[in-house]
């Protein structure tokens, strides 16, 4: 079946693979000529052990292939998602008012977890760095490693991650629940393009909105660092903040403020992509949602191992 | 005066041609065909009131209609344009001249009624006085002027159906889709959602597509008219149905019936017979 649009598309060809899935294999793969191929699978368990051992690896050759087409199906489905949603931000309409509604839910909205989290992950640095270092009487490096680790991969995963535990979440949550109730539908028959609408705010506002709140975490990361090194450890404050500084070079800020554009990225396109995909009413909506932040957050790490490497394999650092 | 004579303008092509063209579509799910052969016309000023057990497709066949689903095969027409060969980006564009009333409603649950039902004049930029000014007119019609901000929660299952209807006609549409719009409501209610439709139909000579599995309801549609005067609608003469209203039958994949409702009542057929029992 063919089905107009995006999210028609992707119910559609996810109802192919619903429909293997649920039922026994005879049900839906088909031998030629027709006959359902488990039909031949049970003529061959007659004939013997052989049969039956031909018989499960059959079985399981096509629980494979119906796995791996799954797997292919839901990458394309994303993908093309994903392309069409990024490409739209070129064409009229422009939702502006959307784009500011979604910057404040998810910018403004996320302030207090970010630099909660952000604050006390610098102290903890500061005490487990300082600790260390202790051993080789080098106490006077906290701020550099603070400083570097905070802006090169803690901030950006950390914030990633909590944005992504609040936001893909919630993006997975509405959008699952509009495609239950029909909402999504109404607004195609609206003639309103839900991409547009509801999909193309969501990763502009996060991509933005990231790159600021990992700005954010950084700076009360490296702060929250200063106050453990210098009210607990009893380290100079100038020296602390110095040696954060001066270690950094610009393109230990470039690795870290090229991290979030691509997090963003994949918070919204995964968070949009699994709340478009909902089937299956409200039962549906928490499977979605569970997938989103599951998803996002191995993604996360993976793109930030990805871009860590490549950044260290062109510049060194 | 018959419907024709005073029809609403025409969106695109000639006044004879006919709204709705279903040649030969089909359309599965997976392996699961769900629609096969379906061939009907809805011609202007005419409503269609489409019958069948529950879970034949005709949510499906009314999804085909506004290009929400694409048929594997067989061509599909509307307004004179083949949407089934359309884009995405043009079928935007198509749906503003066909106004949707889904199953449950379908009501942006985040948006007041006003919101709700001002959604087609907000996304043309019209200025807020007019989208209130239209809002607001085309919930009187469906007598719910009362709810202007109120959000969907507030409203029971009967005034959300209401809301849904003025949302699609708040734009004059020149074909409305109506899903079930009777679905899960009691009598009363059903009679009252059944009379807008009517009203539709006779006021406004709106022509449209209704999906029911109700036979009360479609017999009310085909026997009854909406008299001005009364403000409600009133039994046609006894042994006569309105001329512009006529049936179809979905069974087992296929339509197995496109006739008047004089055709439908004599009809011989066992099926048809057995469903109307």
């Amino acid at each position: 079946m063919q089905v107009g649009g995006y999210s028609g598309g992707i119910s559609g060809q996810g109802s192919e693979v619903r429909d293997q899935r649920s039922g026994p294999a005879c049900r839906t793969r088909r031998g030629k000529g027709g006959a359902p191929a488990c039909a031949t699978l049970k003529l061959r368990s007659g004939s013997g052990g052989y049969g039956i051992q031909s018989a499960v690896s059959l079985m399981a050759l096509e629980t494979i292939d119906t796995a791996a087409k799954r797997g292919v199906l839901a990458v394309q489905e994303y993908t093309a998602l994903s392309v069409r949603a990024v490409s739209n931000i070129f064409r009229q309409p422009f939702y502006a008012g959307d784009l500011f509604q979604q910057a404040d839910i998810i910018g403004v909205g996320s302030l207090p977890i970010v630099i909660l989290t952000g604050f006390f992950l610098g102290c903890v640095l500061a005490l487990q760095t300082a600790s260390s270092l202790e051993q080789f009487g080098a106490t006077a490096f906290t701020g550099q490693l603070v400083s570097m680790s905070m802006i090169k991969e803690i901030g950006p995963v950390v914030t990633a991650l909590m944005v992504s535990g609040r936001n893909a979440s919630g993006m997975a949550s509405e959008l699952g629940s509009m495609i239950v109730t029909e909402q999504i539908d109404a607004m195609r028959a609206l003639g309103t393009d839900p991409l547009k609408k509801l999909v193309m705010p969501r990763i502009v506002a996060t991509v933005l909105m990231l790159f600021f709140l990992v700005i954010l975490s950084d700076t009360v990361g490296i702060l929250g660092g200063g106050f453990v090194a210098v009210a607990m450890l009893g380290q100079s404050g100038s020296q602390y903040f110095h040696t954060a500084y001066q270690s950094l070079e610009y393109m230990d800020l470039l690795q870290g403020l090229i991290k979030p554009v691509f997090f963003g990225l994949i918070i919204a396109t995964i968070g949009c992509y699994f709340g478009m995909k909902t089937k299956g009413g409200t039962q549906g909506v928490g499977r979605s949602t569970t997938q989103a932040v599951v998803w996002a957050s191995v993604l996360i790490i993976v793109t930030d191992f990805v871009i860590s490497r490549f950044m260290i394999g062109i510049f060194g650092r | 005066m018959s419907a024709n004579e005073s029809a609403p303008p025409v969106v695109a092509g000639s006044t004879n041609e006919p709204v709705v063209v279903f040649e030969d579509v089909s359309i599965g799910f997976g392996a699961e065909p769900v629609l096969e052969g379906i061939s009907f016309r809805v011609e202007r000023g005419e409503t269609r009131i489409l019958l069948g057990p529950a879970g034949v497709g005709k949510s499906v066949l009314l999804k085909l209609v506004n290009g929400l689903l694409r048929p594997d095969s067989g061509r599909i027409f509307v307004f004179g344009k083949e949407i089934s060969a359309m884009r995405e980006s043009e079928l935007f564009e198509l749906r503003g001249s066909i106004g949707t009333v889904f199953q449950e409603g379908a009501l942006f649950d985040s948006l007041n009624v006003r919101d709700n039902v001002g959604y087609r004049l907000m996304e043309e930029h019209l200025p807020e006085d007019e989208v209130t000014r239209r809002a607001t007119e085309a919930l009187r019609f469906v007598e719910m002027e009362h709810t202007l901000y109120k959000f969907p929660s507030e409203l029971s299952g009967g005034m959300r159906r209401r809301v849904a209807i003025a949302r699609a006609i708040v734009s004059d549409p020149k074909l409305i889709l109506y899903d079930s719009p009777t679905g899960g409501l009691d009598p009363i209610t059903s009679t009252t959602i059944i009379e807008l439709v009517m009203k539709q139909r006779d006021v406004q000579h709106t022509s449209s597509l209704v999906v029911t599995h109700r036979l009360q309801d479609a017999f009310t549609l085909a026997t009854h008219r909406f008299s001005r005067e009364k403000n409600g609608m009133e039994p046609l003469p006894p042994h006569t149905a309105d001329a512009n209203t006529s049936f179809l039958m979905l069974h087992n994949r296929r339509l197995v019936f496109d006739g008047s409702t004089a055709e439908l009542v004599h009809s011989d057929d066992p099926l048809i017979r057995a469903y109307l029992a």
